[in-house]
């Protein structure tokens, strides 16, 4: 089948080139980093087929790398940047070795078990501020001539990001690599079978993920100028497990849509209190039991249905003539 | 007095009986954990949610009417354990043809409801409950809360009795049977989806059992069973979820380790069980007690 993977992305693209004269920046750059986030994340579930519940990790230890580095060692931005992602990719290593050993609903809460191990860390070690976190992380001008203090400006640095990180994962589902991805998922037995190194893959796959999801973490830092705990807590990890599934998990585009979704609901309901927590989880609930394959899984698959029924029109039509 | 290693026995015995409590409780939920894993093949994420409403079940059937801690005891962990029914029957049931996977995002959404609703009412602050058995006795290296004695027998009575009724009786060998080959169990003429509901009802009521068995000891509030199941999470990779003996001796005895650090190395007391639970996936990844599947 033709992909139409490139030509959505273009068009997602340039949109979001002009999304600044409608919507917010901040809230934009909020949206697209967890956008990343969730992009990295549905690499393992989607394609894999393992569930990571402690993904918030890599994601919030690579926020306080990035704080930490650019605030009090006065690294620049990029730097800080790629030193979070730097020691995501090592975290991810770590974990991730350990965390193949088992699979499934064990894999799942071994993943839940270490982020926990990674939190109480962060709330003991003196580097990360304790509950006040690392506030107020300067934004410097990025390569010595972007100046990132200007929100539009950081913006289009984000969305570069943004696209250079998708556009990884996209070439990672789409390469020889990928399809072994997806046979390990499909057929586990048979893919060792075939000769293949299965934790080998597994491993990769899961270092690509928390490298990625690294990067996501580091780059909030930067916009939010902020590492906190509430970024490695087990919630932010169910958030993004939440993004990825109403978005469609083991789809293109929808741990974006999904990001998106997420995100927007909560800045609408940020002065309900805990009811956000209750309605994420009544979002849980109704999206398990009635469209599990998320928004763009559901428009998938109608729009497959509906053009398999013109095919059958056509060749019926061709039949009686 | 004696000093043992430069730590005062006072200090090193109260860690183990905080330790042996700690253990307590880990037994009971991963016990619960395990107990529902072995039937429904689901890791049940509301158990930390339905430990906690155990407790407030408790603290409201005090608050509104007037039963005390003993008639809490019982009717508690009967409530919440028809609370869990309905969740099985109404919602985790449809779910049981799909990836288990699915499972626990439903029993994480679940959780997630009802902190937050418990979070609504009440607030994060804890609320307090009057310790039953005040009074201690002083064993000479240190004293002895009755309250804390009684949570440790009882959770032991408890998960003893569990283990008989399922290693040793009748219904006992249909549950373990059930677990090994439902279908075939299902044309011997047992009915399996009840026997399935009843074991996520019990599992559930153990959890709420020890939420009663907490509120006194720690203050009630909506967060407390919240990290506490990410610990017995990793209890229960430690120990292996295949043998209902192994997670009672992994809960106790990871609570007594746990309990040990803080006495020797307090700065790595929330983080041992984890670090253990690494090394223990790296040696025998099936866990302790677990075997290979």
């Amino acid at each position: 089948m033709k992909s139409y993977d490139m030509p959505i992305f273009a068009a997602l693209i340039a949109v979001l080139l002009f999304a600044p004269l409608a919507l917010y920046p901040v809230f934009l750059m909020k949206v697209l980093c967890f956008a990343l986030f969730a992009v990295a994340f549905n690499l393992l579930i989607g394609y894999v087929g393992l569930l990571s519940f402690g993904h918030a990790m890599f994601f919030g230890f690579a926020a306080y790398i990035s704080a930490y580095t650019v605030k009090s060692w006065g690294w620049s931005p990029e730097f800080g940047i790629l030193g979070g992602t730097a020691v995501a990719m090592l975290m991810g290593v770590v974990a991730g070795s350990i965390a193949i050993r088992r699979q499934g609903i064990y894999f799942a809460m071994v993943t839940l078990a270490l982020a926990q191990m990674v939190f109480f860390f962060c709330l003991q070690a003196p580097f990360t501020g304790g509950e006040d976190g690392i506030q107020a992380v300067p934004r410097r001008p990025m390569f010595g001539f972007l100046d990132i203090s200007n929100d539009l400006v950081l913006y289009y640095v984000v969305l570069v990001i943004f696209a250079a990180g998708f556009l990884i994962i996209h070439r990672t589902i789409h390469s020889p690599f990928g399809q072994v991805l997806k046979a390990i998922r499909e057929n586990e037995q048979r893919a060792v079978s075939l000769g293949y190194k299965i934790d080998h893959y597994k491993l990769m796959a899961f270092v690509i993920s928390a490298t990625l999801s690294g990067l996501a973490g580091a780059t909030k830092a930067i916009v939010f100028q902020l590492a906190s705990l509430t970024d490695v807590t087990w919630q932010m990890s169910g958030e993004v497990v939440l993004m990825t599934l109403v978005g469609g998990m083991g789809t293109v585009f929808g741990p974006i849509a999904g990001a998106a979704v997420i995100i927007t609901m909560q800045n609408y309901l940020a002065g309900f209190g805990e009811w956000v927590l209750v309605i994420q989880g009544v979002i849980f609930v109704v999206t398990v039991l009635l469209f599990r394959r998320g928004i763009v899984g559901e428009i998938t698959a109608y729009l497959r249905a509906r053009s398999a029924a013109k095919a059958a029109a056509a060749a019926g039509a061709a039949q009686t003539a | 007095m004696f000093e043992l290693l430069g730590i005062p026995p006072q200090a090193l015995f109260g860690q183990l009986l905080l330790g042996l409590i700690n253990g307590a409780f880990y037994a009971l939920l991963s016990l619960g954990l395990a107990v529902i894993f072995g039937m429904l093949n689901v890791i049940n994420f509301t158990h930390g949610a339905q430990y906690m409403m155990g407790a407030f079940t408790a603290y409201m059937l005090l608050q509104y009417l007037g039963i005390g801690y003993w008639g809490a005891l019982i009717l508690a962990p009967i409530i919440v354990g028809i609370f869990g029914i309905i969740l099985e029957r109404l919602l985790l049931s449809r779910l049981y043809h799909i990836d288990h996977l699915y499972g626990l995002l439903l029993t994480f959404g679940l959780a997630l409801i009802i902190e937050g609703i418990f979070r609504q009412q009440y607030g994060s602050s804890g609320l307090p409950y009057t310790n039953p058995i005040p009074g201690g006795t002083n064993l000479g290296f240190m004293f002895l809360p009755w309250y804390r004695a009684w949570v440790v027998v009882l959770s032991l009575v408890v998960c003893l009795a569990t283990w008989f009724m399922i290693e040793k009786t009748k219904l006992g060998s249909y549950l373990r049977a059930a677990t090994e080959n439902p279908t075939l169990v299902r044309a011997f003429g047992i009915n399996v989806p009840r026997m399935m509901t009843l074991t996520y009802g019990f599992g559930v009521a153990l959890a709420a059992l020890a939420g009663v068995l907490a509120a006194p000891i720690y203050s009630v509030n909506p967060v407390m069973g919240a990290n506490l199941i990410i610990v017995v999470f990793a209890v229960v990779v430690i120990g292996g979820m295949g043998s209902i003996m192994g997670s009672i001796i992994t809960g106790f005895g990871l609570g007594i380790i746990e309990g040990l650090t803080k006495v020797f190395y307090p700065e790595a007391s929330s983080t041992v069980i984890f670090i253990i639970m690494a090394i223990v996936l790296m040696i025998r990844p099936a866990g302790l007690f677990g075997t290979p599947r």
